[in-house]
């Protein structure tokens, strides 16, 4: 079993004709991800190795089923083409695209229907080992198995799953929430697919500094979680004020979002917080 | 990115908010030669990009003109916290009764802009929030709306503002939310908005600050940048288009991703060292892009080793390896020791193909972490 996707997810490709949009949809088929159709207004009636591509959506689903699309859609118009795909019937939409205009992403965010799962923007993706990818994450250092990852980082995570995978710990479905101070999907609603899934046996959460996400999952995980969770968090040793890297990841002036007080709420919660990467490799193995 | 208090306030009188009489000045006989009109007394407020400015020395009240030639002498090409003072905003002091907070931003939480008022205004505004929280109100608004006037007029109220000021205030913020919006603003903040006794009001500090993400819609802002105080480390950064933040240890370390670099750091303070800095080189890291850290990094005087820590997702860590042995080639002796660990993607046909002359090879993030701090506390002698 596996969250949010599988082998019969099927996928559109919105902006699959940009070079980071061509690049990893080759990668995403080559991995085994079953991508339908590709969308980007003006190109209808072309293809990239074969896929079709559409000028819209509506469009695409004219002539495809697909129920999931991936984002790869410049920020100048990343909005929009969220917005589009708000207004289909899609299931799940993953935006990779980095630097979305925050204001742009509170309209987004207000305007999202209850039947859209967004994930990002700002994020690697999602995998399904062995069966499909929604995004860029590296495929080949992910192997199947019981544990379930979230987290806000990218290659963060591939260090933390490359360490899982070298001691045989394999993955149900690892998701990449993004770095942004406003995204879609957040801790909170992985947490509660993971513990929904029977195949998986352990939960890693990746968090970093800035906002109260994982302070809110910590409440979470206390009061409606049965299935182990080991944490990570980044940043222990950033400064107030300044930001680092991820527009999300910034400790306030008033002391908000420190690593501490994020490590303190989660272990609190039963929480096993890892002190570097490969404690969790080490606090997964004992709850295994 | 930040603007100058001069350029936010022109923005807010642009937009109809009162701002006490000015002047910018860059020298002292054009800071005397405004204030024959502005009059005394006057404040003389340094223009850089420093909290905290007037505890640090770079604001003045003046009351007359022998105060005045000797303040702007004083402050006009002072060092203020490492930034050079080049211009002053001469202003006429406003004699006030009482300070108001005004201002909008993100809550992160909800994902809605937030508009906040306080009938506490003035320097200890951080202090009411964090002691009286209950004192500034707080106004959540539907970003696809905007600010409702009702919802202006309700948060002065809440906020304890005496009626006579209601109407005067609250189009202050309507016109501060409208600024906030229309220019992409990460925040936007008037305090003090200071009240005279005669019930007349003033803007007299500014901030607005706008989003790197959204400059390329805002030209007209982005031409505002002020780029002078170029000799820093961080502006340097900038400009090579790195995220970069300087800490005040001696380990450098360079990174893909800013989860990951951040998580370097946590590992070198875990073994007892201390990290010089953040730099997330970003995906690729091509040539001159290694290139380019790595002379931020040898600029650094604190830097003693440093640590380049990369992990292959989907870049290839015989790509990142070339990289290296390109940037190398153009230094012809390597100022500092330099630690690298590849993992991830090709990081096998990377290690093969780097060059191992000049640098320390370590195969794991801790034993990479371990070798810099090592190298660090010996200067490089091992």
């Amino acid at each position: 079993m596996s969250i949010l996707i599988n082998k019969d997810t099927r996928v559109i490709v919105q902006g699959i004709t940009g070079s980071q949009g061509a690049f990893h949809t080759n990668q995403m088929v080559e991995y085994g991800t079953n991508v339908v159709a590709g969308v980007v207004p003006g190109k209808g009636g072309l293809d990239l190795n074969g896929i079709p591509i559409y000028d819209t959506i509506h469009a695409a689903l004219g002539e495809t089923d697909a129920n999931a699309s991936v984002v790869f859609v410049p920020p100048a118009f990343a909005s929009d083409a969220l917005f589009e795909a708000f207004d289909t019937s899609l299931d799940l939409v993953v935006a990779i695209t980095e630097g979305i205009p925050t204001h742009d992403m509170t309209k987004v965010n207000f305007s999202m229907p209850s039947h859209i799962r967004l994930l990002g923007p700002n994020c690697p993706g999602i995998i399904t080992p062995g069966e499909s990818k929604l995004g860029i994450l590296p495929g080949n250092i992910f192997t199947p198995g019981p544990v379930g990852l979230v987290s806000r980082s990218g290659t963060l995570t591939y260090q933390i799953v490359s360490n899982l995978t070298n001691s045989n710990l394999g993955q149900t479905t690892a998701i990449g929430i993004g770095g942004d101070p406003i995204i879609g999907t957040n801790f909170i609603n992985c947490l509660e697919l993971f513990e929904a899934d029977p195949d998986t046996k352990v939960v890693v959460m990746c968090g970093e500094i800035g906002g109260e996400d994982e302070e809110q999952a910590a409440d979470f995980i206390k009061e409606n979680m049965d299935t182990p969770v080991v944490g990570f968090i980044a940043g222990r040793t950033a400064p107030i004020g300044k930001r680092m890297g991820h527009a999300g990841a910034i400790v306030s002036g008033t002391g908000t979002g420190t690593a501490q007080s994020k490590i303190k709420a989660l272990e609190s919660a039963g929480v096993l917080v890892g002190q570097t990467p490969n404690d969790v490799t080490k606090h997964v193995q004992s709850l295994l | 990115m930040r603007l100058h208090e001069y350029q936010a306030k022109s923005i807010f009188a642009d937009a109809g908010i009162p701002t006490p009489p000015s002047s910018l000045a860059t020298s002292t006989k054009e800071v005397l030669d405004s204030l024959v009109d502005i009059g005394y007394p006057a404040v003389i407020k340094a223009q850089v990009h420093v909290g905290g400015r007037g505890k640090a020395g770079g604001i003045s009240l003046v009351n007359n003109s022998d105060e005045a030639q000797s303040e702007a002498e004083r402050i006009i090409g002072m060092d203020l916290k490492g930034y050079k003072v080049n211009e002053v905003l001469v202003e006429s002091a406003v004699d006030f009764t009482d300070e108001i907070y005004l201002g909008v931003a993100l809550d992160r939480s909800s994902g809605m802009p937030v508009v906040m008022v306080s009938s506490k205004g003035g320097i200890d505004i951080e202090q009411v929030a964090s002691s009286t929280p209950e004192a500034i109100s707080k106004t959540y608004v539907n970003p696809l709306l905007g600010l409702h006037n009702f919802q202006a007029v309700n948060a002065v109220n809440t906020a304890g503002v005496s009626s006579k000021l209601t109407l005067k205030v609250s189009n202050v913020l309507l016109s501060l939310y409208s600024i906030w919006e229309s220019s992409d603003a990460t925040e936007a903040e008037i305090n003090p908005l200071m009240v005279t006794k005669n019930g007349d009001i003033f803007a007299a500090d500014a901030v607005l600050n706008i989003e790197d993400d959204a400059l390329f819609r805002q030209k007209h802002l982005a031409d505002l940048k002020d780029t002078r105080n170029n000799s820093t480390l961080e502006a340097k950064a900038d400009l090579y288009g790195f995220n970069y933040v300087r800490l005040d240890g001696n380990i450098g370390v360079i990174g893909n991703g800013a989860g990951l670099v951040m998580a370097t750091l946590d590992l070198v303070d875990h073994y007892g060292g201390k990290p010089a800095n953040f730099l997330d080189i970003g995906g690729g890291a091509k040539s001159d892009r290694v290139e380019n850290a790595l002379d931020i990094l040898f600029n650094d005087e604190n830097v003693d080793s440093i640590l380049f820590n990369i992990f292959g997702g989907i870049t290839r860590g015989d790509e990142v390896a070339q990289g290296i042995n390109d940037a190398l080639e153009n230094f012809d002796i390597l100022p500092k020791p330099i630690v690298v660990r590849l993992d991830g993607t090709n990081a096998k046909e990377g290690m093969e193909i780097l060059n191992t002359d000049h640098l320390v090879i370590e195969s794991t993030l801790e034993s990479a972490v371990q070798r810099a701090i090592l190298l660090a506390s010996t200067k490089g002698g091992l």
